[in-house]
């Protein structure tokens, strides 16, 4: 092929060409722009969609949950365990030392109202779901919950004591929107 | 002159040390920027890009669509109605992928057309215009399969009646072959899975071939208005900048057009009946393929049932073929006629340009071809049922009859000597005898 | 010449492209204007909820809704206390309890609208072997759209013409394929007390609850048409720079 080295053959007058060049410039502009907004809804449509997003806060009826008793629900497609604490359970999750806790965090700052317990049911380290929810599983050391596949065990306000788990069960957000009700997310 | 000028990103030395080791950048230079292109190509030339746009646009609608698609019977359509509902932007990409699939057909069919137009399918181009009816075929295939995706009723019923078709093979090879596409008794759930794996597939198979297609093109270079093969750099200008900006052009234009069908008429082009789920133990009133089928629906209809069982019957005194086979041999003839295509039009004028008589008969058969799809949207009743058979008989005889007689017959008109010489002026005036060879010989 | 084969080429591509109509006895049905088919067309709100209301109270006896989902109305001027009463009216299956058993729980915003009938047999054994179609997508899956749907709701006739006689359990329809519909007239006039005071004539009721429908079958038809206004405007202007481009780069050429 004709080899040129690059050398431009002027065609217009110095102002013509900057005309050119800015009109290239501007085409070229406003066609990356319109690129841009092309490729936006092929990203966005990876976003959680409309029907997922509307699961997004589940509200939950816990007035036939008696004390100490505990449910779980699927929330975010997650288990959340919602424990109705007893006295005996509140005070030991108060009792407990700075010290003794492997992630120190109050029981305060961990249930908006003492006697209702809301966790992510889904262990810190590596994702299996803790016992102790229902009905004969067993708590573990700290009566609270005990996950099986490495040996977790969470005291009565789901803080970890033993174990490899390096944090403590989490708390997603909730609203009680009524005595009996619940919003969790 | 409208001399190539090397860009200067190309004497780029993080470019040269790449390209050193694969030239991919030297590769692509010469091959889009400099490839020299003859400069008289008009607007008919922009369609072959614009088809290379368009496969890309439904591949990557396409791969998008199928993070949300559930290929189950039971859940397909709902699974599509999720997606035009919930998803973001869902409502259009389905659209964008639906219209597409229109618009791919279109932009190929005027592609093809302005081949048969400029005698673009003659020596030495009988690869390439072969390469692009394989292309053709695979994009019948695919889009048949896409369309039974959703699950609707014409999904189901256009499935159902074209894999039947295969029943016509004889000897029990095609009851074999059936049972085979179905993976059951009717077309059901393992039949939408299957169709689901291969409608995925078979794109990136188009684009093989569109490559094989590419590198036919670029052997000889394009094809140009006047038929006439380039002599020399007056004939010719570089690819870039001269086709770029006019193909980013016409795909301006073009996406205009496609815009206007996905926000205010998405759903011009399709069937409303696709909107009723499928139903086994109902059939609609009228099962229509999709329009850009609709031809070959025609031809596909216009035999007679008994067309060859009939007289092979009184002639051997047994039945050879199933009733319906003559129709599937003729829809897939209306096909094969155009890879012998380069074969059957020996003249040596490619250009409908200077082909007179020839013009006209593609005009014809242009009208036969929109004829045969608005019979392949009718009823096959009474009066639609002749006008097919006429059409589908003057389809073949345009291909069969018509143009070997032209080859021979047709007086053409004085060709130029070439390109440049009208334009340009140069090389004397094309009078008397001077005709130029429009192509050697092979 | 060029220019008359363009057009012809034109008008063949938009007459191949243009459906055929398959017509099968029922009469075509009049063009109706709707202030959603303009080029910049919205849904009439206020229609869209006396048409929520006629569903509801007229429609959703026999007819499902089943791809829309509550809280879809929220998009149509419900409140979320509204949607949320409005779904708790409904009871839906739970998921199973520690005994496996699956009890009904009252539906939520994001649960989808209740069909009446549990499967299309039930349906039909409830209405003399027809099937009262779902009607989340029935104005597209009708050749002639809302026009048809309008149309039908409205083209009852007390009497049919003479010489046609009515099979039992069969109504005339002016607009239904063979003129023979299992339904029988839906509505009657005040047969729904629109809170806004309109008074519910035969005509008021089918325009709205059309609109509804057609909202129901293309819930994205206002962000579709906005988007397009602006996509079209934007190729308009980049097609035109484009074109300014490529003459002046091709100036050397011709």
């Amino acid at each position: 092929m004709a080899d040129t080295d690059g050398a431009q053959a002027p065609e217009h007058g110095h102002e013509g060409e900057t005309r050119r060049d800015f009109l290239q410039l501007a085409t070229g502009a406003f066609a990356a722009v319109g690129g841009a907004a092309v490729a936006w809804p092929f990203i966005q449509q990876m976003n959680p969609a409309a029907d997922t997003l509307a699961l997004a806060t589940v509200e939950v009826d816990i007035s036939a949950v008696e004390v100490g008793q505990a449910i779980k629900v699927k929330w975010r497609g997650v288990p959340v365990f919602i424990r109705h604490r007893t006295k005996a359970e509140i005070d030991a999750a108060n009792a407990a030392k700075p010290g003794d806790l492997i992630d120190p965090e109050e029981d305060s700052a961990r249930a908006k109202k003492p006697e209702w317990l809301i966790l992510v049911g889904v262990c810190t380290h590596l994702g299996c779901i803790p016992l102790g929810t229902s009905q004969g599983e067993t708590k573990g050391e700290f009566n609270g919950w005990f996950c099986p596949c490495h040996g977790s065990h969470y005291d009565t306000s789901g803080r970890i004591r033993k174990g490899p788990a390096p944090k403590n069960l989490p708390v997603p957000e909730y609203t009680f929107i009524s005595d009996n009700v619940v919003k969790i997310g | 002159m409208s001399k190539f000028q090397k860009p200067a990103w190309l004497d780029n030395g993080l470019v040269r040390w790449v390209d050193h080791r694969l030239p991919i950048f030297t590769f692509m230079s010469h091959e889009l920027y400099e490839y020299p292109t003859p400069r008289n190509l008009n607007y008919w030339w922009n369609f072959g890009s614009l088809a290379g746009i368009v496969l890309v646009i439904m591949i990557v609608t396409g791969i998008t669509l199928a993070m949300h698609y559930t290929p189950h019977t039971a859940l397909a359509f709902d699974s599509v109605e999720r997606i035009m509902r919930d998803v973001n932007y869902g409502w259009l990409i389905r659209y964008i992928h639906m219209n597409g699939a229109s618009m791919f057909f279109i932009v190929v069919y005027i592609h093809i057309f302005r081949g048969l137009y400029f005698g673009s399918y003659k020596a030495p181009r009988e690869i390439l215009w072969m390469l692009g009816v394989v292309i053709l075929l695979l994009m019948m295939a695919t889009a048949f399969m896409g369309y039974v995706l959703p699950w609707g009723q014409m999904s189901f019923w256009g499935a159902t009646v074209i894999t039947n078709l295969f029943s016509a093979i004889p000897w029990g090879i095609g009851d074999w072959i059936v049972t085979l596409l179905w993976g059951g008794f009717a077309v059901d759930n393992p039949t939408l899975n299957r169709f689901y794996s291969l409608h995925y597939l078979l794109p990136f198979v188009i684009v093989g071939v569109v490559v094989l297609h590419i590198w036919a093109l670029h052997v000889h270079g394009s094809n140009n208005p006047i038929g006439i093969d380039t002599k020399g750099e007056q004939d010719v200008i570089p690819f870039h900048p001269y086709y770029t900006v006019k193909d980013m052009f016409g795909l301006g234009v073009f996406l205009i057009v496609f815009a206007l069908f996905i926000f205010f008429a998405p759903n011009y082009m399709g069937h409303p009946d696709n909107y009723i789920p499928a139903n086994a133990l109902s059939t609609p009133a009228h099962i229509v393929p999709e329009w850009y089928f609709l031809p070959f629906y025609a031809i596909l209809r216009a035999v007679p049932d008994n067309f060859i069982g009939g007289w092979t019957t009184e002639w051997l005194g047994f039945i050879i073929f199933e009733a319906k086979l003559a129709g599937v041999l003729a829809m897939f003839g209306a096909i094969a006629v155009l890879f012998v295509l380069p074969w059957l039009d020996r003249s040596p004028v490619r250009s409908s340009r200077f082909r007179p008589m020839y013009k006209w008969f593609f005009w014809i058969f242009a009208i036969d071809c929109v004829v045969l799809g608005y019979m392949g949207a009718l009823p096959a009743e009474g009066i639609y049922i002749v006008i097919g058979r006429i059409a589908t008989v003057y389809y073949f005889a345009h291909f069969l009859v018509i143009i070997p007689l032209l080859a021979k017959f047709e007086k053409t008109r004085e060709l130029p000597k070439s390109i440049s010489e009208p334009v340009l002026g140069g090389g004397g005036g094309g009078a008397a005898g001077a005709a130029a060879k429009p192509m050697e010989k092979a | 010449m060029n220019a008359i084969r363009t057009v012809l080429a034109a008008g063949v591509m938009a007459l191949l492209v243009s459906p055929a109509q398959a017509a099968g006895g029922g009469a075509h049905a009049p063009e109706h204007h709707w202030s959603h088919s303009d080029l910049f067309g919205t849904f009439d709100q206020a229609a869209l909820r006396r048409g929520a209301q006629v569903y509801k109270e007229v429609c959703s006896a026999c007819h499902g809704l089943r791809l829309v989902a509550y809280r879809n109305l929220m998009e149509i001027g419900f409140s979320e206390g509204e949607v949320k009463a409005i779904a708790a009216e409904k009871e839906v299956p739970a998921e199973p309890n520690d005994e496996g058993e699956v009890e009904m729980r009252p539906a939520i915003p994001a649960d989808k609208f209740v069909s009446p009938f549990p499967n299309e047999n039930a349906a039909r054994a409830a209405n003399g072997g027809a099937y009262p179609p779902d009607l989340s997508l029935i104005v597209k899956a009708r050749p002639g759209g809302a026009d048809y749907i309008h149309a039908l709701l409205t083209g009852y006739k007390e009497e049919p013409p003479a010489g046609v006689t009515v099979p039992d359990g069969m109504n005339y329809n002016e607009y239904f394929a063979g003129n023979m519909i299992a339904m029988a007239p839906p509505l009657f006039e005040d047969g729904v007390q629109f809170a806004d005071g309109t008074k519910a004539t035969v005509e008021q009721m089918s325009e709205d609850v059309t609109v509804f429908l057609a909202w129901a079958a293309e819930p994205e038809l206002e962000e579709r048409k906005r988007m397009g206004i602006k996509v079209i405007l934007f190729l308009l202007v980049l097609t035109g720079l484009l074109y300014v481009v490529k003459r002046r780069i091709w100036a050397d050429v011709h």
